[in-house]
């Protein structure tokens, strides 16, 4: 792999959220920035980024639809070609007022009660990949909880959501690595890895267009918008945004509430005891481990808070930043397994609230009550990997196995 | 005690819902309703109150 930046040697004005140490370091970093008279970093790489690290600039950012373009969510070092208000992966990269139709759209399929009907589902798959994990000898066997857990439920989920083959489920997980963490790599490359995505896309398209049955795609290709079928392009963006936005991301929240019971004893015994501690827990690990950043872009030169914006910079949004800032959050650094006030923005806030919500918390519910149901009691043991850019949470989880149900 | 949802703030969190589904319904876009005209029995203040302090787009009011 070919990272065109290197090394970041200062956090202020030369920040890069693709180099390793910043998933590793993340709350320390953004503790630095809350507490520094600047809690906004800058960057000439990727074209000009900033990233401000406090609730409030956040919160204000998320709901400026007017100054900032959400026709790109992922930084890298090209810029969208296809331009608002669709954008190549609507509603995501959508801006009003377009946004709102493409999103209506998608919301009736992932709205809670639809939902909920797939919790059987998701169990038996859970159940499935501990079963596969083979004789475990308490106090002994270590387990990789990231790869043998945590990521392959989401993508088996979107996959048969989508009517895919569950067997791409390696494949999958390589576009969604290609898209969210090569983002240092030259715009070249990353056009070649778009265009594999979009073949494969294509052909599951076409497939299903001479096969139509009840899944998402067929449903998209179904759907209409004043009388119109949407045109392919929109239909592969939105499939390569559920796809995009589905695995990595709750993958990862898996991993880290995994990781953070496997380093925090009193919690899983906790959750153990009381297991309908989990209403509240499961926002607790939601705010506390947000996964997901996302991005924009400047529409046009502006000043913001002191910030000279150029039109086209990047501009992140660390939610999960925001949900640890002390000014917006009691203790906002512990975590309260039974916290009762929460307002917590890992799905982000405004009009682009993850419309995947629902089964983001439905999986990351049930992966966490089945791991701790089967293994009530384990630690974290051996290196933990993490991942690299806007999605942060753990690529290799190794959990020492102390207990089986 | 009476609820109310203030429908162009609500983004769908369904914070409401799962913390309090005797107050709350949701429609088929995730957008939240309040169920009746809101009244809140005493025994589920508590919980209209766990609502309002989880709503992330603070859309959820209430009337003593
Ligand atoms: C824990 C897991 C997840 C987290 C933390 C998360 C987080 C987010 C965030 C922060 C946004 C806001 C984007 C923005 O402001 O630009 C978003 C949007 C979105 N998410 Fe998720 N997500 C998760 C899982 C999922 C899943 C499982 C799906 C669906 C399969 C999904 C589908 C979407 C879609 C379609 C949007 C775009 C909504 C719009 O633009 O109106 N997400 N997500
Ligand atoms: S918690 Fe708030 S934003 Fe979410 S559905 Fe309820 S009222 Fe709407």
């Amino acid at each position: 792999m070919t990272d065109i930046y290197g090394p970041v040697t200062d956090w202020q004005d030369d920040f890069d959220h693709a180099v390793p140490e910043y998933n590793e370091r993340a709350h320390e970093i953004w503790a630095e920035f809350q507490a520094s008279g600047c809690p906004v970093a800058h960057s000439d790489r990727y074209g000009g980024l900033w990233a401000p690290f406090t609730h409030e600039l956040v919160h204000e950012i998320a709901y400026d639809t007017d100054h900032f373009t959400s026709q790109g969510v992922v930084v890298n070092t090209g810029r969208p070609l296809i331009e608002a208000p669709v954008g190549p992966a609507p509603p995501i990269t959508s801006d009003p007022p377009f946004h709102n139709i493409a999103r209506r759209l998608l919301l009736p399929p992932f709205s809670p009660k639809v939902i909920a009907a797939w919790e059987p589902e998701v169990r038996r798959l859970c159940r499935d990949l501990l079963d596969r994990m083979g004789e475990i000898t308490p106090g002994e066997s270590v387990v990789d909880a990231a790869i043998q857990y945590a990521q392959s439920i989401p993508v088996n989920v979107i996959a048969r959501m989508l009517g895919f083959p569950t067997e791409d489920e390696e494949l999958f997980r390589g576009f969604v690595h290609d898209v969210l963490e090569r983002i240092n790599e030259p715009v070249e490359v990353r056009m070649e890895f778009m265009q594999r995505l979009d073949d494969y896309l294509t052909a599951q398209i076409e497939e299903h267009r001479e096969n139509p049955r009840d899944d998402l795609t067929s449903y998209l290709l179904g759907v209409e918008i004043e009388g119109q079928k949407l045109s392919i392009e929109h239909v592969r963006g939105s499939i390569v945004l559920l796809l995009v936005a589905g695995i990595d991301t709750t993958w990862s929240a898996i991993g880290s509430s995994i990781w953070h019971l496997g380093t925090h004893p009193d919690d899983l015994r906790r959750l153990v005891d009381e297991p309908e501690v989990m209403l509240f827990a499961l926002e607790e690990f939601l705010r506390a481990y947000a996964p997901v950043t996302m991005a924009r872009l400047v529409k046009d030169d502006h000043d913001f808070h002191g910030c000279p914006m150029k039109a086209n910079d990047w501009v992140l949004l660390p939610f999960p930043a925001a949900n640890r800032d002390p000014a917006q959050f009691d203790r906002a650094t512990d975590f309260i397994i039974d916290r009762q006030e929460n307002r917590h923005g890992a799905f982000g806030l405004g009009i682009h609230r993850c419309l995947g919500s629902n089964l983001a918390r439905l999986e990351l519910k049930v992966a966490v009550e089945e791991f701790v149901a089967r293994f009530p009691s384990f630690a974290v043991d051996g290196d933990v990997t993490w991942s690299v850019g806007q999605i942060r949470g753990p690529r290799r989880l190794p959990v020492r196995v102390d207990s089986v149900a | 005690m009476r609820v109310t949802v203030d429908s162009e703030k609500c983004q769908g969190h369904n914070r409401c819902f799962a913390l309090a589904p005797e107050l709350f319904d949701v429609d088929d876009y995730g957008t939240a309703v309040v169920i009746g005209d809101g009244s809140v029995p005493a025994e589920l203040e508590e919980k209209a109150r766990l609502a309002v302090a989880n709503c992330p787009e603070f859309a959820i009011g209430i009337e003593e």
